[in-house]
């Protein structure tokens, strides 16, 4: 092995080391955790920086996992675009987002366990970009499930953040039933799990065109869970029980996008089958469009992100379904450094306000908090996909696949345009400009340097991330360029800004009330009572059967009648020794007497 | 060798009844065991293969009856377990209020029992050696139980009495099915026979489903499960450590050892039956151990839902699926072993363990809720243990059965039993979340701590699942060869 085929290693192996070394060992100090856990994710980033500039792996470079006779689960790299760029999204937020940290977690009784779990994170989500095939995808699918299930609830004494936590790991599981069984098919028939495995012998799948699409499917439902698209989309807003940093980096910009990233990994398995494209595509724009409007009604700042999440997230998959993985890597690419950059300055915000979370006691910002306020601006441009932002090419890029596929694609990507640019305005209005709503309001000042110093970075690269990046992306498909898309994109920011600036400047309370945004299309009900009626339902049945059918009245019966229980009864009050002894000797004479005279 | 590990912890209880110290004495014969199972373990040659460390004592030749032991991949893996459980077990046992010497003495015999069952290659004391080691089961759990431990006692005492019968009558159902000049109990010599065809496919459906229903009772087979989650409830700590993670996988070693490899066209005209019984337990008990209220209780149900997918792994009779369920054997005894260690632990403040009794021990406890943690996930099926490994193992071999089965019958089987990880993550972490999380009540502050004192144990369990975890390939490899061998090609 040549050194280049080192340093993928290198990059998952620091942050494990990290982990394991806080989590055993270094528990009890918080600054050396914090110090270990950032010096990780320094050395993963320089060592994907080098990775970056070197080679695509030519030759398998993996080692045994599972390896029995028909069976072949390596724990493999695989290095190419696609996990280049996704290692230098991962690390480089990863580290800013560390950095962060070291001050917004500072006062933190738990400092140490959160810098364990951060770093688990790292390795969790660092294995998923690296995996040369499924079966290590899943390994490091289900991993960064348990961090985010760890960080959701790291306040665990918060009733809400232990509620928030089981709700993500849950909804994730339902998706990756499906992932599982989809894996499960795609080796059936191609009879191996590894990505060019599969790539090779794809005509194994693609003869049978329902095969494939029932797989593709299957599989995708893992990326529905991981990546919150509708119906699995209720967790994400709970996700933002967990610590600020935590929603910026996992629950915005790398994680969530690990299913856009998955899908682009097996798009060559995506495209032959147009019915999967079109469920996909379906998905990603009702997601888009229904998350949107859940965003424009609430209150809570980072529950609004996180509906923008979702909602950007719905972008990503949307353009997996049109055929435009680049697109959708382009936008998980400019997506996740200025959404981590809205989440950090919001955590900025609520750090400085005691953990006010609630936009309308917020208000006149702009002045106290000079550098979260430009850097917040920035980010809040790039979402809203002003032009000259790196948000608006990376989302010019998906409406026009989308447009290039079908005005019913296009349609609700565009409404979601005009949507994003509307809440995104009314957050900006409301919180940074205007009067203080509150006294927390009033004390409002700027983070020390490592809060402060990592916002100016994300807020640079939200303006310049799209520049000669667009290239690395959009190799694949000459796209047929139509004017009239990005002018309706322009004609969509400025109809949402306008919108959201004339209703929301200068007010104290929201003027606009529409319930059903506002109780998110009341999904988690609808879920609550689902689960009430079926899964409760179920449990206490079998419960109830089980106890007095089942056991009660047939094994306590049969045996009662037949045994005498009173008889059992007394001898083991006794614990009569030398009756068991007789019993056993009686039994395997008995046994020898049969054996011997049969 | 294999003599000394199954004549330690009996001359040991021995020892202790005619007086010497017995926590002493039975934590060195516990230490000697973990010791050595790890030594054959280790010195186990896996390129060669096949049955070693063989010896051989005749009893009665005229019977051709003969004190034959040795081991292969999958009784190496077997005897492991049962050193680890072992030494954990009589680890955590807390202080014994009456007749303690009895009490480790009747800890010790279980031991003896599995490990001679394991070990035995000779189809009369791999019966017998287990007998051995249900009876002080019943003991320990009628005479030192809590709660309704008569009850609890006849239970288990009759079920498993019965699940004996019937397994003896298919022993000899077997054992008959062999043309008379050639019947014996060597197990290597029977599996010989076997292969070339001496009992007839049509012979084999019979003495088959007295085996299966035989085991499954012994493993709690739905629907012949109900006495296992009282049992558990009501032993004292050290007993359901010990039969949930060792002694309740006989029933499985045995269906691995005997039933398939003897009688591989009986087993195929039952598969359906075991499908629908594993779904069953899978799903009904899946959703019965949602429905507990109690710690100790949800445990129970939990580990009669996990069988299933033992059973699936065995139903599917190829290497994969075998292999894994093989592994998954070693995962659950262990995983399932460190949780009722710490749920013993819990009882010593909450004597009922009702999860709406606790409440943030997370707090006050946190190294407690950090390894009953990784063992809650280690059971639910994450990376990095091994149940996560032999499961996803035996998920691709129940995928894709053995010929001659009909895999659309299997898929269904998967579905289900990947519905049941859903499944049982909602019954795991809404148990996690009850105990640990949330605000600690006012006197959870003044409980003690009991994990400090006892955290070796956990350790030792939570490690080895670790180890298994992140390596699977080496214990698959380990295993994998031994059913090669005795499928039919």
């Amino acid at each position: 092995m040549d050194t280049h085929a080192y340093f993928p290693w290198f990059i998952l192996l620091a942050p494990l080391v990290s982990a394991v070394l806080i989590q055993f060992f270094t528990r009890k100090s918080r600054s050396l955790s914090a110090t270990i856990s950032v010096g990780a994710v320094c050395f993963s980033l320089l060592a994907s920086v080098f990775v970056f500039f070197g080679p695509d792996s030519a030759k398998p470079n993996e080692i045994p996992w599972i390896e029995l006779p028909g069976l072949h689960v390596p724990i493999g790299v695989m290095i190419d675009d696609l996990s280049k760029v996704m290692l230098l999204v991962v690390t480089g937020i990863g580290a800013l987002v560390h950095i962060y940290s070291l001050v917004y977690m500072h006062d933190d009784d738990g400092e140490a366990r959160f810098f364990g779990n951060l770093s688990l994170f790292m390795f969790s989500m660092l294995g998923i970009v690296l995996a040369d095939n499924f079966g290590m995808m899943f390994i490091f699918w289900e991993l960064v499930g348990v961090s985010s299930y760890l960080l959701i609830g790291h306040w665990h004494t918060r009733d809400t953040a232990a509620a928030a936590a089981n709700k993500a790991f849950l909804t994730n599981r339902i998706g990756d039933f499906g992932f599982m069984l989809g894996i499960l098919m795609v080796w059936s028939a191609v009879g191996s799990v590894v990505f060019d495995q599969i790539a090779i012998n794809r005509h194994l799948l693609t003869a049978n065109p329902v095969f494939l699409t029932t797989a593709v499917l299957l599989i995708f439902c893992g990326a529905v869970g991981k990546s919150a698209q509708v119906p699995l989309h209720v967790w994400l807003p709970d996700a933002m029980e967990g610590p600020t940093p935590v929603s910026a980096l996992i629950h915005a910009a790398t994680m969530v996008a690990a299913g856009v990233f998955m899908l682009a990994r097996i798009s060559f398995l995506i495209e032959p089958s147009p019915t999967a494209q079109t469920v996909i595509a379906t998905v990603g724009a009702v997601t888009a469009l229904l998350a949107a409007l859940m965003a424009t009604q609430q209150d809570d700042i980072k529950r609004i992100l996180a509906y923008s999440t979702l909602s950007q997230l719905g972008y990503m998959i949307l353009a997996i379904g049109v055929a435009a993985p680049g697109a959708a890597m382009f936008h998980l690419f400019t997506h996740a450094s200025f959404k981590a950059l809205l989440f950090l300055g919001a955590g900025a915000i609520i750090h400085a306000l005691h953990h006010e979370q609630d936009i309308w006691k917020m208000g006149g910002l702009k002045d106290k908090m000079k550098w979260t306020f430009l850097t917040f601006t920035a980010g809040y441009l790039a979402l809203i996909g002003c032009p000259g932002f790196s948000g608006f090419f990376s989302k010019d890029a998906i409406l026009m696949a989308a447009y290039n596929r079908s005005w019913l694609f296009f349609l609700p990507a565009l409404l979601t345009a005009f949507l994003t640019a509307f809440y995104m305005t009314r957050l900006f209005v409301v919180v940074f400009l205007g009067e203080a709503r509150s006294d927390a309001a009033k004390h409002g000042h700027d983070g020390p340097a490592p809060m402060t110093v990592p916002l100016m970075i994300l807020g640079v690269l939200s303006v310049i991330s799209a520049y000669g990046t667009s290239h690395y992306f959009l190799w694949e498909h000459e796209e047929a360029h139509h004017v009239i898309v990005p002018v309706l994109a322009i004609g969509a920011f400025l109809a949402g800004t306008a919108g959201g600036w004339v209703l929301y400047k200068g007010q104290a309370k929201d003027p606009i009330l529409i319930p059903l945004f506002k109780n998110k299309f009341y999904f988690d009900e609808l879920y609550a009572a689902l689960i009430a009626g079926t899964q409760d339902l179920l449990a206490t049945m079998s419960g109830w059967f089980d106890k007095w059918i089942l056991d009660g009245l047939f094994v306590r019966g049969l045996s009662g009648a037949t045994w005498g229980t009173g008889f059992v009864l007394r001898f083991l009050q006794i614990g009569n020794l030398q009756a068991y002894a007789f019993l056993f000797g009686l039994g395997v004479v008995g046994l020898i007497y049969f054996l011997v005279f049969a | 060798m294999l003599t000394l590990i199954i004549f330690i912890p009996l001359l040991a209880a021995l020892g202790i009844l005619l007086g010497a110290p017995a926590r002493k004495t039975a934590l060195g014969a516990a230490t000697a065991e973990f010791l050595l199972t790890l030594f054959v373990f280790l010195s186990y040659d896996k390129a060669k293969g096949g049955f070693q460390f063989l010896s051989s004592t005749p009893i009665a030749s005229e019977w051709k009856l003969n004190y034959l032991v040795g081991v292969d991949g999958l009784s190496v893996l077997m005897l492991l377990l049962t050193g680890i459980v072992t030494l954990a077990a009589i680890w955590v046992t807390p202080k014994v209020e009456k007749r303690e010497p009895l009490y480790y003495a009747c800890l010790l015999f279980i031991t003896a029992g599995a490990t001679g069952a394991f070990a035995s290659v000779d189809l009369f004391f791999l019966y017998a050696f287990h007998e051995l080691a249900l009876i002080p089961t019943f003991l320990l759990i009628g005479i030192w139980g809590t709660g309704e431990r008569h009850t609890a006692a006849w239970k288990i005492t009759i079920y498993l009495g019965l699940g004996s019968f019937v397994l003896l009558i298919g022993l000899l159902d077997l054992y008959l099915a062999v043309p008379e000049a050639l019947r014996t109990f060597n197990l290597i010599d029977l599996q010989k026979l076997a292969s070339t065809g001496v009992i007839p496919a049509a012979a084999q459906t019979r003495p088959y489903i007295f085996l299966l229903v035989g085991f499954g009772i012994l493993i709690s087979l739905f629907p012949f499960h109900t006495w296992a989650p009282q049992a558990y409830a009501s032993a004292p700590t050290p007993a359901a450590m010990l039969h949930a993670g060792v002694l309740k996988k006989f029933g499985l070693y045995g269906l691995m050892r005997v039933a398939i490899p003897l009688l591989p066209e009986g087993a195929k005209v039952w598969t359906n039956l075991l499908l629908i019984l594993l779904v069953g337990n899978i799903i009904y008990v899946g959703f019965a151990t949602i429905a507990q209220k109690k710690l100790d209780l949800m445990l129970g149900y939990s580990s009669v839902m996990h069988m299933g997918y033992i059973f699936l792994g065995v139903a599917a009779m190829n290497t994969i699926g075998l292999s894994g369920a093989a592994l998954l054997m070693f995962a659950h005894g262990l995983s399932i072993a460190a949780l009722f260690a710490m749920a013993g632990m819990l009882r010593e403040n909450r004597p009922q363990l009702a999860l709406d009794s606790f409440g943030g021990l997370a707090k006050h406890m946190p190294a407690l809720a950090f390894a009953f943690g990784l063992a809650a996930f280690a059971s639910i099926g994450l990376p990095g243990f091994a149940n996560f490994a032999s499961e996803m193992t035996v998920f691709f071999g129940a995928y894709k059965p053995a010929a001659g089965l009909d895999a659309s019958h299997f898929h269904l089987a998967v579905i289900f039993a990947l519905w049941g990880v859903v499944i049982s993550a909602v019954y795991m972490l809404r148990a996690y979340r009850a105990i640990f999380m949330g605000e600690p009540g006012k006197e959870a502050a003044a409980w003690a701590d009991p994990f400090k004192a006892l955290r070796w144990p956990v350790v030792l369990l939570l490690a080895a699942l670790l180890i298994a975890g992140f390596a699977p390939g080496k214990f698959l490899s380990l295993v994998q060869p031994g059913f090669e061998a005795v499928l039919p090609k």
